[in-house]
C-alpha cells in the first residue's frame, strides 16, 4: 500500500495522458459533487423545518374533552364532560413512562373580547393556569423575574408571568413591570416575570399570552376541579404515540365514557407529526443518496472504461513484467490502486467544488435575509466519510473489470502485442 | 542444468490440431551457449517459450535446475521466471516511461529487494554492460543496441540461472549485433548458461553450440568452435 514504486508509477501512468485522466476524474467528480449537492438541500429543507419546530418537547400529545356519543352507565350522550385534577393522579398512576402531565385551564384565546385591564389599558390575551412543567414543553425564555412555581401552586398565589406582546401593550417603554397588578377577568394579578417565545410560526400570538398557577387560575374563576387540557410529554426513549390509547382510556374509564366512544376525547400527537416529517427527511435523504449515487455510476463506467483502455495499451507491457516474474495478483492490485486513486481524487475534488458550493449558498442566504424552509444547507462529516467510502468502493468496482481482464491475458500473447 | 525429455507441443486452431513439437530431447549443461537455429514454423519460438515458462507442454517433462516445471499456476510460474530466467527478446521490450537503471531494477523489485541495494545493483549491471552514463535515461534516448544492452542488464540482474534470448540480433544491424554476441559472449565466460534463438548463421556460430530445429524435430545438435564476436567488433 505504502510502496514509494508503487505510488510513483501509478503517478506516472496518470499523468502519462493528462487530459484524458481530467475528462475521467471530472465524471466521479461531478458525481460526487451532485450527491453532496443534494444532501445539503435536504439538510437546508431539514434544519429549516425542524426550525419551525422549535424546542417544542416533540415527543408530546395534547387531549382535551369534548361531547361523549354513545350513552354510558345511565348517562345519555350529548352530555358535555370536563377532565378532573384527579384524572392527572391517575394517569400517572397507571402508565408508566411518562415524564410530564400538564393540566391546563384557559381563558380568552382567537379573537375573544378584552379580559385583562392594567389602569386605563386593556387587552385581550389567552390566559393560562398552569403547573410550572409547562416551561418544559413549552420552551419559553424568562426576560425579567420568574416562571410559576410548585409554591405558587401549593399557596394558590394570585401571580402572572407575562410575554412580551403583553407588556408592550398594557406597558409603557421602561416602566417598571415586576410587582405591578393586572386585572384578568376582574382578578388582580401580580406580575412576577416576563418571558418571551421564539418566533416560530406562531409569531406575535404566541408573545401575547399570560401564565398564572393552575389552581389560583381555577379558583379565580370557579373552575373548580375541572381540567380544560392536558399536555402529556413522554419520557425519551418511549414514544408517546404509542402510550396515547391507554391514556385516553384511563381517562375515559375515569369519566364514565363508554370505552367505544372515540369522539369523546379530542387528542393530537405532536410526535406523530413531528414523526412524519422526519420520515420525509429520512426519504428525502434516501432520494438524494439515490440519485447521486446514479450519477456517479455514471463516472465510475467512465474510470472503468478508461481503465479498460489503458489496460489494451498497456498489455504488452503488462506482459513484459510477467516475463520478468511479477505474480498476477501484484498486477491486479496496481490497476486496482490505480483505480481507486483516480475515484478518491477526483472524488476529493468534486467534495471540495460541493463544499465551496454550500459555502456560496449560505453566503447568498446570510445576505438575502431568511427563507422560508431552508436554513443552513449543510453536510456533515459522516455525510464526507459516507462519500468517501462510497469513493473508494466505486473504485474497486471500476478497477475490478479491468484488472481481471489484465491478468486473464497470458504473458505470451501480451509479449506478441505490438 | 535443463533436461526436457520427449516434448511435444500442439496448437488447437479450430478443428484443426497444428503438431509443432515433436518429441524434443535435449539437455543443456550449465556454462553451455547453445544456438537455435531453424527456419520459421520449425518451432524455436516455441520451444524457446516452453522452456521460458511462458507456454506450457502437452507431454514430456522439463527439468530446471532439478525443478521439475509442470502444471504452474501463473503466481507459481512468474515466481520460476524471475528466480531462474532472464529473458532477452527481439524487440528489447524495456518499459518505455522507465529510465533504463529502473528497466533493469524491475525484476529485482518483483524480488522484493530493497530500494537501495536495487539502485546498487541495476547500476552494476548498467556498468557491466557499459551504460552507466546513461542510468537516468529513458528507452526512447537510447540507440537499439544500447536498448538492447539494458534488457541484458535487466535480463542479468536477477542473477537466473538461464538466459533466454529470442533473436536477440533481430533488430539489429550487423555492427551492433556483434557488440551485443560480444557482450553474450563475455557474460557466458562468466559460466553464465545462455540460450540463443536465432535464424542467422553468422550468430549461431558465435555460440559453443548449435541445435538445428525443423519441423518439430532436432535434426542436428553439434558443438562448434567458437567464433569470437571482438573479432569484429
Amino acid at each position: 500500500m505504502f510502496n514509494r514504486d508503487r505510488w510513483k508509477e501509478i503517478l506516472e501512468v496518470l499523468s502519462s495522458n493528462v487530459f484524458r485522466t481530467l475528462a475521467t476524474s471530472f465524471g466521479v467528480g461531478w458525481g460526487i459533487f451532485i450527491l453532496i449537492i443534494l444532501l445539503a438541500a435536504g439538510k437546508g429543507l431539514e434544519n429549516g423545518i425542524r426550525a419551525d419546530f422549535g424546542d417544542i418537547a416533540t415527543n408530546t400529545m395534547f387531549m382535551w374533552s369534548r361531547n361523549t356519543t354513545i350513552p354510558y352507565k345511565g348517562l345519555p350522550k350529548g352530555r358535555r364532560f370536563s377532565f378532573k385534577i384527579e384524572d392527572v393522579q391517575s394517569i400517572k398512576d397507571n402508565i408508566p413512562n411518562l415524564r410530564f402531565i400538564s393540566p391546563r385551564n384557559q381563558l380568552g384565546g382567537f379573537g375573544g373580547g378584552n379580559n385583562v385591564v392594567r389602569g386605563l389599558k386593556t387587552g385581550a390575551f389567552n390566559v393560562y393556569g398552569d403547573y410550572p412543567e409547562i416551561i418544559r414543553q413549552e420552551p419559553m425564555t424568562i426576560t425579567s423575574g420568574r416562571f410559576v412555581n410548585h409554591n405558587d401552586i401549593q399557596d394558590k398565589r394570585k401571580i402572572a408571568v407575562i410575554g412580551v406582546g403583553v407588556r408592550n401593550e398594557l406597558y409603557d417603554r421602561g416602566e417598571k413591570v415586576l410587582g405591578t397588578y393586572i386585572k384578568i377577568q376582574g382578578v388582580n394579578f401580580m406580575v412576577v416575570g416576563t418571558y418571551q417565545k421564539k418566533d416560530s410560526g406562531g409569531g406575535e400570538e404566541g408573545q401575547k399570552e399570560i401564565y398564572v398557577p393552575f389552581t389560583a387560575f381555577s379558583q379565580a374563576f370557579n373552575m373548580g376541579n375541572d381540567v380544560g387540557w392536558m399536555a402529556i410529554t413522554a419520557l425519551d426513549g418511549s414514544s408517546i404515540s404509542n402510550l396515547k390509547e391507554k391514556i385516553v382510556n384511563v381517562v375515559k374509564e375515569n369519566r364514565k365514557i363508554h370505552p367505544d366512544d372515540k369522539r369523546a376525547v379530542g387528542y393530537f400527537d405532536l410526535y406523530e407529526q413531528y414523526n412524519r416529517v422526519e420520515s420525509l427527511f429520512g426519504a428525502l435523504r434516501w432520494v438524494a443518496y439515490f440519485v447521486g449515487v446514479l450519477v456517479l455510476l455514471s463516472g465510475i463506467i467512465g474510470v472503468s472504461n478508461i481503465m479498460l483502455i489503458v489496460i489494451k495499451e498497456r498489455t504488452k507491457e503488462i506482459g513484459i513484467r510477467r516475463a520478468l516474474g511479477e505474480a498476477p495478483w501484484s498486477i491486479k492490485k496496481q490497476i486496482l490502486m490505480e483505480s481507486i486513486f483516480l475515484t478518491i481524487i477526483s472524488g476529493m475534488i468534486g467534495i471540495v467544488f460541493g463544499a465551496a458550493f454550500i459555502y456560496g449558498v449560505n453566503a447568498v442566504l446570510d445576505s438575502v435575509g431568511p427563507v422560508d424552509m431552508f436554513v443552513n444547507p449543510s453536510v456533515s462529516l459522516g455525510v464526507v466519510v459516507s462519500a468517501l467510502v462510497i469513493l473508494i468502493f466505486s473504485g474497486l468496482l471500476a478497477g475490478f473489470i479491468p484488472a481481471q481482464s489484465a491478468i486473464k491475458i497470458r504473458p505470451i500473447e501480451a509479449l506478441r502485442t505490438e | 542444468m535443463i533436461e526436457i525429455k520427449d516434448l511435444h507441443k500442439s496448437y488447437k486452431m479450430g478443428k484443426n490440431s497444428l503438431h509443432v513439437l515433436k518429441g524434443i530431447n535435449f539437455n543443456v549443461e550449465e556454462g553451455e551457449l547453445v544456438a537455435i537455429m531453424g527456419s520459421s514454423g520449425s518451432g524455436k519460438s516455441t520451444l524457446l517459450n516452453i522452456l521460458g515458462m511462458l507456454d506450457e507442454l502437452d507431454e514430456g517433462s522439463y527439468t530446471l535446475d532439478g525443478v521439475a516445471i509442470k502444471n504452474l499456476n501463473e503466481t507459481k510460474a512468474a515466481q520460476y521466471r524471475n528466480k531462474f530466467l532472464g529473458f532477452i527478446f527481439q524487440s528489447f521490450n524495456l518499459i518505455n516511461y522507465k529510465s533504463a537503471a529502473e528497466n533493469v531494477a524491475l525484476p529485482l523489485y518483483y524480488q522484493k529487494v530493497a530500494r537501495k541495494e536495487r539502485q546498487e545493483k541495476a547500476l552494476k549491471y548498467l556498468t557491466q554492460v557499459g551504460l552507466k552514463e546513461w542510468a537516468g535515461h529513458l528507452p526512447s534516448e537510447l540507440s537499439g543496441g544500447q536498448k538492447q544492452r539494458v534488457a541484458i542488464a535487466r535480463a542479468m540482474a536477477a542473477e537466473p540461472k538461464v538466459l533466454l534470448a529470442d533473436e536477440p540480433t533481430g533488430a539489429l544491424d550487423s555492427k551492433t549485433s556483434y557488440e551485443v554476441m560480444d557482450l553474450i559472449q563475455k557474460i557466458n565466460d562468466q559460466g553464465n548458461t545462455i540460450l540463443i534463438v536465432t535464424h542467422e548463421p553468422d550468430i549461431a556460430d558465435m555460440c559453443k553450440r548449435i541445435v538445428h530445429l525443423k519441423d518439430g524435430v532436432i535434426i542436428e545438435d553439434k558443438k562448434i568452435e567458437q567464433v569470437r564476436a571482438s573479432k569484429y567488433v
